[in-house]
């Protein structure tokens, strides 16, 4: 039986005021295939969808989705059909006003991203001075009541910070932190070699998460997103190809998961032509990996294959030009070579503190995409 | 981790946690930030007691009048507690 999506993820917009470096929307961003937005009357009939089809849990991001004007319209379209509504924002230029109209309309959580726990580095890696709005609207965010996510992205030029962003979050009040070590997708995958940290940094990182979620206990849950090259084993992703999650661009197509536009292999369906129900149960993108019959070997027959769904299909296709093999970075894969490397690379260049980043900007989306 | 449940408070669903009937599967859940706890019919009975006013006990009393039977008290208290230590309900006052 296919099973039921539980997740969705609307991008509302590929718009942002911020840069960061390891932005997971597509590098084409600024072109003609995402800049058909959809209006307000299509996303409130994806979200009536969405819930039909066993969605429960909606996050409303982007891009930066405050440069919607009707998010408003659209979080309590997304309320009223009994969405549980996250918005996913940057929290630049927003307002308290606006904030408490959002609240007004029934938006149920707020996570805002911070770059760095300190302004000078917070803005250098956004790429925007954004880091004083941030706090603004942290404090704004526990003073309407709502429950606040810390969302902080970490690689070589933060990872040694997590103490001081950990303690940020506490002194805000805030429920939860989102410690997410940079996934190579997007924008990512373009800046690798000056993301990636070293091997001492994670083991670093993680030895002081250890440290405070003893010390904090029930009170802030810190989530420690794992950095998968250095990893055995490939994470769940999305806990699976296509049973439980789906990822709505701002121009209506749907993808699996927010990386998967990447995959040339793939055709991928728009809300504009069919409906979600469709999309889930007959796309090509949807149907291609879903279950485990696509598996070659080594996952076939791998005991592991109903623990990790052999890994991320996006990162198959951009380290080994395949969306249909094993994740490279599993240990058995026999594409672990090039992650090897490029975790090798790292560990040699970043002793000079060499590599420099290329900023998710609409010029810089244009040239890369204009190169190919 | 997981906070005891005291006798003499109120308990109550967490401001961030909502409990709902999931049309699609036939089941009520309870969602909060990223995540969300799937409930059996007990379970969802148990937290549309813990409404602020009354305490563990009075949710124990009031089960058992409903059902007929005796002793849940252990397995109240655990899934309560549970819940507790994921912030999703509250222990107030007592």
């Amino acid at each position: 039986m296919t099973p039921q999506p539980l997740w969705l993820l609307a991008e509302l917009t590929y718009r942002c005021p911020l840069q960061c470096p390891y932005c997971s929307n597509p590098l084409e961003f600024a072109g003609a295939r995402f800049r058909n937005e959809l209006g307000t009357e299509d996303w409130c009939r994806v979200f009536r969808e969405a819930k039909a089809l066993g969605v429960l849990q909606l996050g409303l991001s982007g891009g930066e989705p405050l440069l919607r004007a009707d998010l408003e319209r659209l979080v309590a379209a997304a309320h009223e059909v009994g969405l549980y509504t996250s918005l996913i924002t940057s929290a630049y230029r927003l307002t308290k006003d606006r904030l408490a109209a959002l609240r007004r309309s029934g938006l149920d959580h707020v996570q805002i991203s911070i770059q760095a726990a300190d302004e000078e580095l917070s803005n250098y890696i956004a790429g925007t001075a954004s880091y004083g709005d941030k706090l603004a609207a942290y404090r704004w965010t526990k003073e309407l009541g709502f429950p606040l996510t810390v969302n902080v992205v970490l690689h070589r030029k933060n990872l040694h910070q997590v103490r001081d962003l950990i303690g940020l979050a506490e002194s805000l009040g805030a429920e939860r932190i989102e410690l997410a070590n940079t996934q190579f997708y997007g924008w990512a995958f373009h800046n690798r070699d000056a993301l990636m940290p070293t091997r001492a940094q994670l083991e670093e990182g993680w030895r002081v998460v250890q440290e405070e979620r003893g010390r904090l206990g029930t009170r802030l849950e810190i989530v420690w997103v794992l950095p998968d090259y250095h990893e055995q084993f490939p994470k769940p992703c999305m806990g699976g190809w296509a049973r439980s999650y789906m990822t709505v661009t701002p121009a209506g197509e749907v993808w699996p998961c927010h990386a998967a536009g990447r995959i040339t292999t793939l055709k991928f369906a728009n809300v504009r032509e069919h409906s979600l129900e469709w999309i889930w149960h007959h796309s090509d993108a949807f149907t291609k990996f879903r279950g485990d019959a696509w598996m070659p070997e080594p996952c076939r027959s791998c005991p592991r294959k109903t623990v990790d769904f052999g890994g991320c299909r996006c990162q198959a296709f951009l380290i080994a030009g395949d969306a249909g093999v094993t994740d490279p970075v599993c240990s058995l894969s026999p594409h672990r070579h090039l992650v090897d490397d490029a975790v090798a690379e790292v560990e040699r260049t970043a002793a000079a503190e060499a590599g420099e980043w290329v900023y998710r900007a609409a010029p810089n989306s244009r040239a890369l995409a204009a190169k190919g | 981790m997981t906070s005891p449940a005291p006798d003499a408070s109120t308990v109550r669903v967490a401001p961030k946690a909502r409990l709902q009937w999931d049309e699609v599967r036939q089941r009520h859940v309870l969602l909060y930030p990223e995540g969300l706890v799937a409930l059996n019919e007990t379970g969802a009975d148990i937290l549309a007691l813990c409404d602020g006013t009354r305490t563990v006990a009075g949710i124990v009393t009031s089960l058992q009048q409903r059902y007929g039977v005796e002793g849940v008290q252990q397995d109240v208290t655990g899934f309560l507690e549970a819940l507790a230590a994921k912030g999703l309900i509250l222990f107030e006052g007592g």
